[in-house]
């Protein structure tokens, strides 16, 4: 059978089992055991690769991150078990509110897997829409004045990102439909990478500005951006993970699709320069952003669009080492921010507060759980011996030989996304005048296995992933 | 493109056409209702247009698509949204962002930037799908125009709804095109969700009006 199947039939039943199920207790047990039978299906497509169809894609950039997806969405659910449960025995959630959450979750992760899994680009767009609706209403869940915004916002803002992303994907078909003639074969991507040359290059531009506007809101690039923070600080903190974690890294995935597309053709426009422009855009803004940062979560949700500046810098500059540096970065970036997520729920439920004022002192009252916000923090500021350092070190020196004055520009806005970090860890972490703490129980095993990860790629990456990194990168041109 | 009757090119673009004229009508009228109504033609519209091209690219699937924008767009969601500004108590006149008259020149100016930008591109295209196509852009650029002037909660979903429907109609222009049905399916359940939303969120409960302005003030931090 092909493993595909198994990897996105497991969310959608579970996702339907789900909305039947009442009890939260129960439905938060089976949304774990559904996420590890998802996990363990994706480690199949490594040994048992199937073959292209016209829905189906595996080739070795989507299998990597089919297999992060399903990792995080694991480790997420472990972690989302314990924190929701507390937020109901606090009397912040009702049940009743939480009703359609595992569904919704999910839902969610079908959603993430059919993007990644599949060949055709209508598709592609129908299930990053499904995305934002399954999220939106997880995003409100606490029905506060300030939720129901960032839903509403969140649902608008990326409403119109994902209209104008299919009028590209509208323009993307008449510009093959003269060459490959019409019905499926026009929107099958793997179809089109082999005509791609003949087709023609004004309107492959002009889809490409609109796909990559439209998916780019998705990923949070300046000045598209004005969602996610909101989304991010309002949500449940697992929804935060999961969005920082994986949606932004699957709308990117999208794009990186479609540059693939316009490199295969000689004379269209270069994607690189308008994907570099955006990616410093966003990386200089949050990273200036993250300085006058009042509430933690918000603080973290700048920093991810920092992070997929960086990522859309690096894939933008293009080539065989900026490539492996951004494929990097996806995947420590992911790894770290959820980690940092998962920490960042609990200090808020011990605390009772995500104001970053009133949150002190963390290493000395709570030692196991602010110190590893602390490692957290310092990984996703780019210090070694973590990941993100490496990767961070490879797009700067990639880009150094090539274009020094950008690679200054990235350096200046690592830099002072660097200090902001600093300065609000100094405060969390080592301030003194702590106290007024709750009990919460914490769900430590995803968050250590997180940056353990994190930091054993910080030290030694495996042969054979530096090969797969370097094969994608060749792919990816 | 092969055109099955010597007056389908005419008739297409009568109908193309008259989808942007009430895109400009949303932008200068004031009253809900008045807009609603306005919504309900523009979807009465497309849904010939897209019967239309049904007919004469012999494509019968897109009858379907013809049919959700008659039953869903054209009646159910302007009574729904009817029924939610009258138990809202929100029928008075909306104000507007910038003033009406800049923001018809704006509209214009996005129509030409749109032809300006479609026609010289898609010269390897038929002439009906060049043309239909420059109409839906200017559609989706004001149905975003109509987003970012106006205030109101429920505009802004008129606003992002005929976005929409100018995304079915360069769909359903574009000969042969896969996945129509299934994509304006898509958005219509995606409308759906929205509509449900102003219910589920019981944003009047919280906010009084439907005024994004007044939500702003709630913002978690100032900027």
């Amino acid at each position: 059978m092909n493993p595909v199947f198994l990897i996105v039939g497991i969310p959608a039943a579970a996702a339907l089992i789900f909305s039947f199920v009442s009890s939260y207790r129960i439905a938060a047990h089976a949304n774990v055991l559904a996420s590890a039978l998802t996990f363990a299906a994706s480690l199949v497509l490594f040994g048992d690769r199937p073959a292209t169809s016209a829905f189906i894609l595996i080739d070795d950039f989507n299998i990597y991150l089919i297999a992060l997806t399903a990792f995080v969405a694991f480790t997420t659910s472990l972690f989302s078990a314990r924190y929701i449960l507390h937020e109901v025995e606090i009397g912040r959630l009702q049940s009743g509110n939480l009703r359609f959450y595992h569904a919704m979750y999910q839902a969610f992760i079908f959603t993430m897997l059919m993007v990644l899994t599949t060949n055709n680009l209508g598709i592609m767009w129908v299930s990053l829409e499904g995305a934002t609706l399954t999220t939106v209403l997880m995003v409100g869940l606490y029905r506060t004045a300030e939720a129901l915004e960032a839903a509403w916002k969140y649902f608008i803002l990326c409403g119109v990102g994902i209209a104008l992303a299919l009028f590209g994907t509208i323009l993307m078909y008449l510009a093959a439909q003269p060459v490959m003639g019409e019905g499926l074969p026009a929107m099958t991507w793997s179809a089109l990478l082999g005509r791609v040359g003949d087709f023609s290059p004004a309107i492959l531009n002009l889809a490409f500005v609109f796909l990559l506007v439209g998916y780019g809101t998705k990923v949070g690039l300046a000045p598209l951006h004005a969602w996610l923070p909101d989304a991010h600080a309002e949500g449940p903190t697992p929804i935060s993970a999961v969005l920082s974690g994986l949606l932004l890294n699957v709308a990117l995935y999208i794009v990186l699709r479609f540059k693939m597309l316009l490199t295969a053709n000689a004379a269209a426009l270069a994607p690189g320069p308008l994907m570099v422009t955006m990616g410093l855009a966003s990386l200089l803004l949050a990273s200036v952003m993250l300085y006058r940062r009042r509430d933690i979560k918000r603080l973290f949700a700048y920093s991810s669009i920092e992070h997929m500046g960086i990522i859309t810098f690096a894939f933008g500059m293009g080539g065989p080492l900026a490539n492996f540096a951004g494929l990097l970065h996806m995947t420590m970036h992911s790894l770290t921010k959820s980690a940092i997520f998962f920490a960042v729920g609990h200090v808020s439920q011990v605390k009772g507060t995500q104001k970053i004022a009133d949150i002190t002192g963390l290493t000395s009252s709570q030692p196991l759980l602010g110190w590893a916000l602390v490692i957290g923090v310092v990984a996703i500021a780019g210090l070694p011996p973590f990941g993100v350092f490496m990767s961070e070190f490879l797009v700067l020196t990639s880009t150094f030989g090539r274009q020094p004055v950008l690679a200054l520009l990235v350096l200046a806005g690592l830099l002072i996304g660097f200090g902001a970090l600093i300065r609000h860890i100094q405060h969390l972490a080592f301030g003194t005048g702590a106290g007024g703490e709750r009990a919460s129980s914490v769900a430590l095993l995803p968050l250590f296995v997180h940056l353990g990860l994190v930091l054993t790629a910080g030290l030694y990456l495996p042969g054979p992933l530096v090969t797969w990194f370097q094969n994608v990168a060749r792919l990816l041109g | 493109m092969p055109i099955r009757v010597p007056a389908g090119y005419d008739v297409a673009h009568l109908l193309d056409t008259g989808v942007l004229i009430l895109s400009f009508a949303f932008l200068y009228h004031r009253r809900l209702f008045g807009i609603l109504k306005l919504y309900s033609v523009q979807a009465l519209l497309l849904a010939a247009a897209a019967a239309w091209q049904a007919y004469i690219q012999e494509a019968p699937h897109l009858y379907i698509t013809a049919a959700i924008a008659l039953f869903f767009k054209a009646i159910t969601i302007p009574i729904a949204l009817h029924r939610i500004v009258l138990r809202l108590k929100i029928h008075r006149s909306v104000e507007t962002v910038i003033n009406i008259g800049p923001t018809l020149l704006v509209a214009v100016a996005l129509v030409g930037l749109s032809i300006w930008l479609v026609l010289p591109m898609t010269t390897s295209s038929g002439a009906l799908t060049r043309e239909s196509l420059a109409i839906a852009l200017s559609t989706v650029l004001l149905g975003l125009l109509m987003m970012i002037t106006r205030r109101n909660a429920v505009i802004q979903v008129v606003g992002f709804m005929s976005m929409e429907n100018g995304l079915i109609l360069a769909a359903v222009g574009v000969k042969g095109m896969p996945l129509v049905v299934e994509l304006s399916a898509a958005f219509s359940v995606m409308v759906a969700f929205i509509i449900f939303g102003i219910f589920f969120f019981h944003i009047r409960e919280r906010f009084d009006t439907l005024d994004v302005h007044d939500m702003e003030r709630f913002r978690g931090e100032s900027r």
